[in-house]
């Protein structure tokens, strides 16, 4: 009886305990060793932003020009810049407003663009090639430019640099959108639907939308990743994010330190830049359903064949 | 082809146009008044502000405004700058051909190096392949502005070997100031063009019709030149004017870096400014360089693919 009452709970713990082992293995697996790589990247920068005030070391705007230029030590893990401020704290606390903003670029694209794509893909005809007309049109326009247009109207700022941006990544997700979204219109299952009398909104939501997610999510890291440098550059030029506040790309606009042929307060941001948007491109690549170069894949799969017969 | 010549200028002058009605529209839309910069931190008499508005001819309604300045534009009047008081043409013309000579040169590095990349990634797979991926992977994620920053530090705080900014006087110093910004700029898009170019080269080398020409034994450089290169053309005919007019955006970025006096500079300034003339004039320039990049591949592409010559037709 006790043996009993102590096994019973044992065989509902394993599957409780194995299901969520496997589902990493499985992410893995989908992701490769790149793709595994720049999620955990991502998810490190990411702790590093939100619990910036509890992780860094010092106040990112603490200044003591005693220690300008500092160099790393036990004090500063990664040196002090042209105003004795440590590099470490800044660069967490700057990973906060350079992600904040391209989230809110990719979040205000998806939003406007996905119902617009959507509806260009269902009601075909007219309506698509108005719509695709537009994006080709917004398109063409550089999204720099436009930002520093905004920038020009309503003065520097974070949120002019967003909503400037954000229209010129509307048509760069909703075209993949639309592209993806007419391939679906025209397959069997949407007509089968269509036939059981379910309406557009809950096909195109629903079914089309949910089969389309991959290439969605993926383009979305892509132009996550291409936002974040779009916004780190008008930081630089001093039109988003302004001077005081730590951000990647004011970092780097350290004359100072680079005039006097200090590298690291300008290198540790730039590197951290380029290797977030590197992380991005290379997830959004995996998710959206690239495959890595064909002869690497020959590869692999004669060595998995071979083995999978030895075994 | 004249028809497919004249229905690119076709959009060419549409796009144009719509885009200085946008450009125009929005910057009266602006927040506060232009004549305000002429003041500064006055605060003018109602008469002397009535006079200027005057002067300015900003007490006339927007699309009389809109219409004075665009016939001036047709007759190269594209008004005076606020701050200077220079017209701004000649503000404008010294700037560009400094940005012209940027993106030549930056161009010719983009070509050379991301085509020759791309070549070797696409007939080498294995090792050269793999060191040109992870090269060009790195490469497309690396702005224009980090790029210019670890350049100048490199080449022109350390070394000395380039000015850190600015360009010198006559030809030979202007092209030794241009050197780095055209690198700076050259890095991503090296990237962009490689990645390019060996896709495209692996397409055709796909394809049945080559296999064809190899397995009948026609020599391989021969195949190479006459079936692959010809075929991948076009796809990077378009790559190019696409990180052609990309770059006139970036320019943006790379002249306020190493203070190249080009476009982009002067923008960036007018725009801090509120210099509201010459930033109308300049940025209605980058769409224009923009719109004609795309116009232009268009054009070399029908040059080279005859099939594309009739598409005017249907365009």
């Amino acid at each position: 009886m006790t043996t009993a009452l102590d096994l019973q709970p044992a065989p509902a713990a394993t599957p409780a305990r194995r299901a969520p082992l496997t589902r990493l293995a499985r992410a893995r697996a989908a992701l490769g060793p790149s793709g595994t790589a720049a999620s955990l990247f991502l998810l490190a920068v990411l702790l590093m932003a939100v619990a910036a005030p509890l992780l860094a070391p010092y106040d990112p705007n603490l200044q003591s020009l005693l220690d300008a230029y500092a160099s790393p030590s036990g004090a500063h893990l990664l040196g002090a810049d042209s105003l004795g401020r440590d590099i470490l704290s800044r660069l967490m606390f700057g990973a906060r407003t350079s992600l904040l903003g391209p989230a809110l670029v990719v979040s205000v694209a998806l939003l406007v663009g996905i119902p617009l794509a959507l509806a260009a893909a269902w009601f075909g005809g007219t309506v698509n090639a108005l719509v695709a007309r537009i994006f080709d049109l917004v398109y063409a326009l550089p999204g720099l430019l436009l930002a520093v247009l905004a920038v020009a109207l309503f003065g520097p700022g974070l949120v002019p640099a967003v909503a400037a941006l954000s229209v010129a990544y509307i048509p760069f997700l909703a075209r993949i959108v639309l592209a993806a979204a007419r391939q679906q219109r025209v397959s069997p299952y949407v007509d089968a639907l269509a036939v059981q009398g379910f309406g557009a909104v809950r096909i195109t939501f629903r079914h089309i939308l949910r089969n389309i997610a991959p290439v969605v999510i993926g383009q979305a890291a892509i132009a996550f990743g291409y936002a974040l440098l779009d916004l780190a550059s008008l930081s630089y030029l001093g039109l988003a994010v302004q001077a005081p506040t730590s951000d990647w790309g004011v970092m780097v606009s350290d004359s100072n330190a680079l005039m006097g042929g200090y590298w690291l307060p300008i290198l540790a941001p730039g590197v951290l830049i380029v290797l977030s948007v590197l992380s991005l491109t290379v997830l959004g690549a995996r998710i959206s359903g690239e495959r890595p170069q064909p002869y690497l894949r020959r590869r692999r799969a004669a060595r998995t064949s071979r083995t999978g017969a030895a075994a | 082809m004249g028809r497919l010549v004249l229905s690119r200028l076709g959009g060419l002058a549409t796009t144009l146009l719509l885009s200085s009605v946008v450009i125009f529209g929005s910057l009266y839309l602006a927040p506060g008044s232009p004549e305000d910069v002429l003041f500064g931190s006055r605060t003018p008499t109602a008469a002397a502000r009535a006079a200027v508005r005057h002067q300015l001819h900003l007490d006339q309604p927007l699309p009389v405004r809109y219409w004075d300045w665009l016939t001036g534009v047709f007759h190269g009047d594209l008004g005076r700058s606020m701050v200077t008081g220079q017209t701004v043409s000649s503000r404008v013309g010294h700037g560009l051909g400094v940005t012209l000579a940027l993106v030549a040169i930056s161009m010719v590095l983009v070509v050379l190096f991301g085509v020759g990349l791309g070549t070797a990634a696409a007939l080498r797979p294995g090792p050269v392949d793999s060191a040109a991926n992870t090269l060009t992977s790195v490469s497309v994620t690396v702005p224009p502005f980090v790029a210019s920053t670890l350049l100048i530090s490199a080449f022109a705080v350390h070394l000395g070997w380039f000015p850190a900014s600015g360009i010198g006087t006559g030809a030979l110093g202007e092209l030794r100031g241009l050197v780095l910004p055209a690198c700076a700029l050259a890095v991503i898009n090296c990237g962009f063009l490689a990645r390019i170019t060996r896709n495209a080269l692996r397409e055709q080398l796909a394809k049945e019709h080559v296999q064809t020409a190899l397995v009948r034994g026609l020599p391989r450089w021969a195949v190479l030149r006459d079936h692959v290169f010809r075929n991948a053309v076009p796809p990077i005919i378009t790559a190019v004017a696409l990180l052609t007019s990309g770059m006139f955006a970036s320019t943006l970025v790379v002249e306020t870096a190493f203070a190249v006096p080009g476009i982009g500079m002067l923008t960036i300034s007018s725009v801090a400014q509120k210099d509201f003339p010459v930033v109308q004039a300049v940025s209605l320039l980058l769409v224009a360089a923009f719109v004609i990049c795309n116009a232009v591949s268009d054009l070399v592409q029908a040059l080279v693919d005859p099939r594309l010559r009739t598409a005017g037709r249907t365009a």
